[in-house]
């Protein structure tokens, strides 16, 4: 047995009962600051399910086109979709989808910014690095806790689940990217008399784009990865049916909703992927 | 002459005891002793030049002289550990950020050694950014990059971009860039180094060309003394971030101060020189 140094149960005592009061007095705020999240969740899923389905895979289809202008990949991103619908998951694809595309403009508006100030302000990285270092290796579960106990159960507490676990990629490659670009743009920016946002605006964050894609890219799918988990407190979606699967001990249901999942990261991974390269080629920096 | 930058007893430290490094430096020790002793390099030890309106001033010496480092004074790219730098009677290193924002925009632009050029911007876009950074509408600076582009020979590259351009097309665009600012001065670090001699040769031509027109005050740094002979109205001597001797390329040659002023110059060649410039060096 390991003796009794501290009384335990009052100390945790203490940490609920400074949680109950968190939500009684912060509870409606909170709420209400989290609501413009719930809206964009809701326009994106609103929007996914309002469309037929023909023209989302159209729609799909023509951004992985954008992307390769090439058919081999629009083809495929199609007759996946088609896949997923015909195994009965449309909607709940489409309510994932939104997830993780909601998750990951959050992530964006959030995870920039950070990472261009870890880059250029040195107090800033000093206290990010650990962070992002902790937040990489705790288990998904655990940002649950967070949103759940402030707001209970429900599509906001989801959502910031999942922004939380998947914004670290899009911070770290915004600052590696931006520390990498090439010093002497930069200098030759600044000996033409360029602000510190021109500086930004001009050369570091264009050049550092193509690496900040990567890390978008890992946003989106470590949001994939996070459905299952979100949900356990609501998210809905295809991770609700794979949660229902293992409840349910139906294993036809949990494995194709896990297969659709799979095939939702292929196809956006794919995408992002060859939108990535499609931006290096355009912005000129192949080479010097 | 007037002078139109002068430098008075700067001194450049890197490292953590700037302090002691000037002190050592004061009191005469080597460069090396001092970075042993203080894990600081002292890169310019008590600098003090000036450079006349409209000429054409040169800097040499060896890697690590401290020749980039000077320069990069000039447009405070580097601020100096101590001492002034004063272009036109204002002294540079007690202007703050917006005035010093003024001065690079409408005063000074620089030529680089790695050009510097924004890969995403073309051609034509590249050698307005000076003008961009005036506040020029996109008229002007499409006008006046259109017009420079074609001076260093370029035209018909207006659209393309820096990464389908060779090694001296990219260079011409580093210059254009400069010339179009319409600045008084022009700082040049290592400029031409990295282009084969046929295409410095021509650059080299191409310069003197303009600067008969243009009548700017040039800094050019270079490891080449044939270059510097060519292009100089003045040459200062660099070692371990101290001047060893200023003067007309003449002088150097003529009246080299000492052995490592003397390996420099050694092997110009006078042909060429006299046929550049006649009436600069004696037979
Ligand atoms: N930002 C810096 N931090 C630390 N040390 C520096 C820095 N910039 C230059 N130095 C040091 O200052 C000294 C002079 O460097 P500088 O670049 O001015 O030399 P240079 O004469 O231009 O050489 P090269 O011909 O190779 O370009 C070198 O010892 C260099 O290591
Ligand atoms: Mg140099």
């Amino acid at each position: 047995m390991f003796p009794d140094v501290l009384d335990e149960r009052s100390v945790r005592m203490y940490v609920d009962n400074a949680a109950d009061w968190m939500v009684i007095h912060w509870g409606a705020s909170l709420e209400a600051a989290f609501q413009p999240l719930l809206h964009l969740l809701i326009a994106i899923e609103g929007f996914l399910l309002w469309m037929p389905w023909y023209v989302i895979i159209f729609l799909i289809a023509g951004l992985a086109f954008l992307a390769t202008r090439n058919w081999k990949l629009p083809i495929g991103v199609s007759i996946l979709m088609f896949m997923i619908g015909a195994a009965g998951y449309w909607e709940e694809s489409n309510q994932t989808i939104a997830l993780m595309l909601a998750s990951t403009i959050t992530a964006l508006v959030v995870g920039v910014p950070v990472g261009v100030a870890m880059a250029l302000s040195r107090p800033v990285r000093s206290i990010m690095r650990p962070l992002l270092d902790v937040m990489q290796t705790l288990p998904p579960f655990v940002y649950l806790i967070p949103g759940v106990m402030l707001l209970g159960p429900g599509k906001v507490p989801a959502l910031l689940a999942t922004v939380i676990y998947a914004v670290p990629p899009v911070i770290r490659l915004t600052d590696v990217g931006i520390r990498n670009v090439d010093s002497d743009v930069v200098e030759a920016v600044s000996a033409y008399g360029a602000s510190g946002w021109q500086k930004l605006w001009h050369a570091q964050l264009p050049l550092a784009l193509p690496t900040i894609m990567a890390g978008i890219n890992q946003t989106m799918m470590m949001a994939l990865s996070m459905v299952v988990i979100a949900s356990m407190i609501g998210a809905g979606g295809l991770g609700y049916q794979v949660l229902q699967g293992i409840g349910r001990l139906e294993v036809s249901r949990g494995l194709f909703a896990g297969l659709a999942i799979v095939a939702l990261a292929i196809i956006f991974d794919r995408i992002a992927q060859s939108y990535g390269r499609r931006l290096q080629s355009q912005l000129h920096m192949d080479e010097g | 002459m007037t002078p139109k930058i002068v430098c008075r007893n700067v001194y450049k430290c890197f490292g953590p005891n700037s302090a002691e490094a000037i002190r050592m430096a004061r009191d005469g020790q080597s460069q090396s002793e001092i970075l042993k002793q203080t894990k600081s390099v002292l890169a310019l030890n008590d600098i003090s030049l000036e450079i006349g309106a409209g000429e054409t001033f040169v800097i040499m010496g060896l890697s690590g002289s401290g020749k980039s480092t000077l320069i990069r004074h000039f447009n405070r790219l580097v601020d100096p550990t101590t001492g002034q730098v004063i272009v036109d009677d204002t002294d540079i290193t007690t202007m703050d950020r917006k005035e010093l924002r003024t001065f690079r925009r409408h005063k000074i632009s620089m030529v680089f050694q790695n050009f510097g050029l924004l890969p995403h911007r073309t051609v034509l876009k590249n050698v307005g950014y000076g003008l961009l950074m005036q506040g020029r509408t996109r008229k002007e600076q499409d006008e006046a990059a259109a017009h420079w582009i074609s001076r260093v020979g370029l035209s018909g590259y207006e659209h393309h971009y820096p990464a389908q351009l060779s090694g001296g097309m990219k260079q011409r665009v580093g210059l254009a860039r400069a010339l179009a600012s319409d600045s008084e001065i022009l700082l040049m670090d290592e400029a031409f180094s990295a282009l084969d001699p046929l295409i410095r040769t021509e650059m080299q031509e191409q310069l003197i060309e303009l600067q008969a027109q243009l009548n700017k005050t040039i800094v050019f740094i270079t490891h080449d003394p044939d270059e510097a002979m060519l292009l100089g109205n003045h040459i200062a001597i660099l070692r371990d971030g101290t001047v060893q001797q200023i003067g007309t390329p003449n002088d150097i040659l003529e009246n080299s101060v000492n052995d490592y002023v003397r390996k420099f110059v050694q092997n110009v060649n006078l042909n060429r020189l006299r046929e550049a410039r006649p009436a600069s060096i004696p037979a």
